[in-house]
């Protein structure tokens, strides 16, 4: 195919464009090719590629089960204390601070995580994630206004986690939570993922 | 000595073919007037080698584990010697590069370059586009601080739209189904190996492309491209006017190239690098994630879309993009170059500017987040020292009022501007707004006690225009 390189067309011998000038002068042989090494040569095609497809398994099936796998890592929600029962006033909304019991050793401060924590009444405390379900930023709880404000495209929900305004689809998630022992229990989840167009 | 010199050249030369390998790359012929216009690639591959070098410089100190990056990174800003402005370097470079490659993009789209026969060269060079963008969120990233990490959340949650396998994509990404050990890894590993090795690949496959098919000339008004006959007419015209690339037509990409590298410096030094924001614990929620300013029309398309359609657009928006950007070449691959008789092409790519330069700047507004810490109202915006409309002040703080609404310019811009909503509304229209809300308005009626909402509602009431000198007395 024609093209800038072309030597017929360029002056001053600038547009060779060989790195090896005897291999491209010399890439067939000055003698007839037997049948014999026709099939030869399209066996050793033929087994070159087979062995490249080998060799590319043997690496890549465990680079991508190695990179995939988080994937398919099931972790089960654990039932975690996060204080008395008396630590926490009727009709208010605190935040609480988690550690991640499935957390990777190295996990440092990431395997923190906060919850919004309401009780309800005597018994009765409802744990709501701190991730807007329009797209998982931290909302805040502003405790005069009685809602909960999300900094990033001004989601708004009320103290029941409804949605007062905004993008958010649907209200926000609640953790499984119960009172045992004296003690308020949250049980564990993933980050909340919206799934649904 | 000389002689030494250039007979060990000689020697080196002819064993390991270096003027065999580039001398016909640089000697290749260029059109004559392909000018200015024609340094955007250059610079931008010259912003992703100050990227590479940057970047291994940083690597040497930075240590991609989600529990000490963070420190690491004060480190290398506080302390190590040019830390803090080979950071700078990292940052402004990463900004020039997507500069670069939007202007290399835009160029070529209003020249018709992508044209027969440089279909590929569009399509590798769309690639390209895509890959730094990548190389941008996922640097943003590594910059391991609290907007990092739930920027990692927002990405989760957009992959998770995605039908079907959307719950995998989040997870893959997160690493996990929380932020965690797993996650900084991963996005260093994008970001350092996976990343710039396909943008090393793709721009050699693009640089050979441009060799294959020589640089486009600048185009001409009726000097139409017809696949039969292009090929022989460019070759004819490039034999009797071209010029070789080196030193001709390459002056220009060192002059712009030096300019680039020494703005990028001077961006560097003076104003540094990006601010760390707080770690990256996702316990604090006093966060207020932001993507760097290359994707921040991106996170305000966001806020201002329909939200039944968001969805929608989140997922099928970049893939109908990036097809009708890949296919460009494929359905128009001749006729006119010239923008005059492409009209259309000059109106695409102003559009494209207008369309990200106006949700640029709505996204460095952000007017629809409520402003978590406005200022109390001063006594001379209330107008009042005790009373309904003194109480009533407090109650619009207090209540949140102020986050969304503006009051003398003071407060949040989520909601409309309430200084002189006595002028408009009614005292049972205000009563009603507040009771039941509105149009992203929550409603108070279940919250707000009575009192309260006469104080507010005699506050509003006595937000009006001054009247104008004159008239003042004779309406009182």
């Amino acid at each position: 195919m024609a093209s800038v390189f072309s030597p017929r067309r360029l002056p001053g011998g600038y547009t060779k464009f060989s790195v090896n000038e005897v291999a491209a002068n010399h890439s067939v042989p000055d003698r007839p090719v037997t049948p014999e090494e026709i099939t030869r040569r399209h066996f050793l095609e033929k087994l070159c590629i087979g062995l490249t497809g080998i060799c590319a398994a043997i690496l890549g099936i465990p680079l991508v089960g190695f990179v995939v796998a988080p994937i398919f890592r099931r972790t089960t929600g654990k039932w975690i204390s996060v204080g008395n029962i008396t630590d926490y006033e009727i009709g208010k909304t605190v935040s609480v601070t988690i550690t991640d019991p499935s957390s990777l050793p190295w996990a440092g401060i990431t395997a923190k995580n906060a919850l919004w924590l309401r009780r309800v009444n005597d018994r009765e405390f409802t744990a709501f994630s701190v991730n807007c379900t329009h797209l998982g930023c931290p909302v805040r709880w502003l405790a005069d206004a009685d809602l909960f404000m999300c900094p990033c495209h001004g989601g708004v929900y009320y103290n029941d986690g409804t949605v007062a305004a905004g993008p958010p689809p649907k209200p926000l998630i609640r953790y499984d939570v119960r009172t045992f022992n004296g003690q308020v229990e949250i049980k564990t989840m993933a980050i909340p993922i919206t799934t649904r167009l | 000595m000389k002689g030494l010199i250039v007979s060990s050249w000689r020697w080196l030369d002819d064993r390991l073919g270096i003027s065999a390998l580039i001398g016909p790359s640089l000697k290749h012929l260029v059109p004559h007037d392909a000018r200015w216009w024609y340094v955007f690639g250059s610079a931008t591959m010259l912003a992703f080698i100050v990227q590479v070098v940057t970047g291994v410089a940083l690597a040497f100190s930075y240590a991609s584990s989600s529990s000490q990056a963070y420190e690491t990174l004060e480190f290398i800003t506080n302390q190590a010697p040019f830390g803090s402005f080979l950071r700078g370097m990292h940052y402004f470079g990463a900004s020039a590069m997507v500069l670069m490659v939007g202007a290399h993009m835009a160029q070529t789209f209003l020249f018709g370059s992508y044209k027969y026969p440089r279909e590929m060269n569009w399509t590798t060079g769309v690639l390209l586009l895509a890959f730094t963008l990548v190389m941008g969120f996922t640097g943003q990233l590594l910059r391991w601080d609290q907007t990092a990490a739930w920027s990692v959340v927002v990405a989760a949650e957009q992959a998770g739209r995605v039908p079907l396998v959307g719950d995998f994509l989040a997870q893959f990404i997160l690493g996990g189904t929380t932020i965690g050990g797993a996650t900084l890894s991963r996005f260093f590993a994008i970001h350092v190996f996976i990343m710039p090795a396909l943008i090393f690949i793709f721009i050699g496959i693009h640089l050979m492309l441009v060799l294959r098919h020589g640089i486009a000339e600048p185009p001409v008004a009726g000097q139409v491209v017809d696949p039969a006959t292009y090929r022989a007419d460019y070759e004819e015209r490039m034999r009797k006017t071209g010029h070789p690339f080196w030193p001709e037509g390459a002056w220009r990409d060192f002059v712009v190239g030096t300019g680039l590298i020494v703005v990028i410096a001077l961006l560097a030094y003076f104003i540094g690098p990006p601010k760390l924001d707080d770690p990256p614990d996702p316990s604090i929620l006093n966060a207020d994630p932001r993507p760097d300013w290359y994707l921040l029309w991106y996170f305000a398309l966001f806020a201002l879309m329909p939200p039944q359609v968001e969805g929608y657009v989140m997922i099928l928006g970049p893939v109908i993009i990036g097809i009708i950007l890949l296919a460009a070449p494929l359905l128009n691959n001749r006729g006119e170059r010239a923008p005059s008789r492409r009209p259309w092409s000059i109106a695409v790519v102003l559009l494209s500017v207008i369309m990200i330069g106006a949700l640029w700047i709505e996204g460095a507004r952000s007017p629809w987040s409520p402003n978590f810490d406005p200022p109390p109202l001063p006594q001379k915006v209330v107008g009042a020292r005790s009373g309904p409309v003194f109480e009533g002040a407090k109650v619009f703080r207090d209540r949140g009022c102020l986050n969304c609404h503006l009051i003398d310019r003071i407060g949040g811009r989520r909601g409309p501007d309430l200084t002189y909503i006595g002028d408009t509304l009614s005292e049972g229209d205000i009563i009603i707004r507040i009771v039941n809300g509105g149009v992203n308005m929550p409603a108070f009626g279940n919250s707000i006690k009575p009192e309260e909402l006469a104080q507010l509602t005699a506050f509003l009431q006595s937000r009006k225009r001054p009247m104008p000198v004159g008239l003042e007395t004779t309406h009182r």
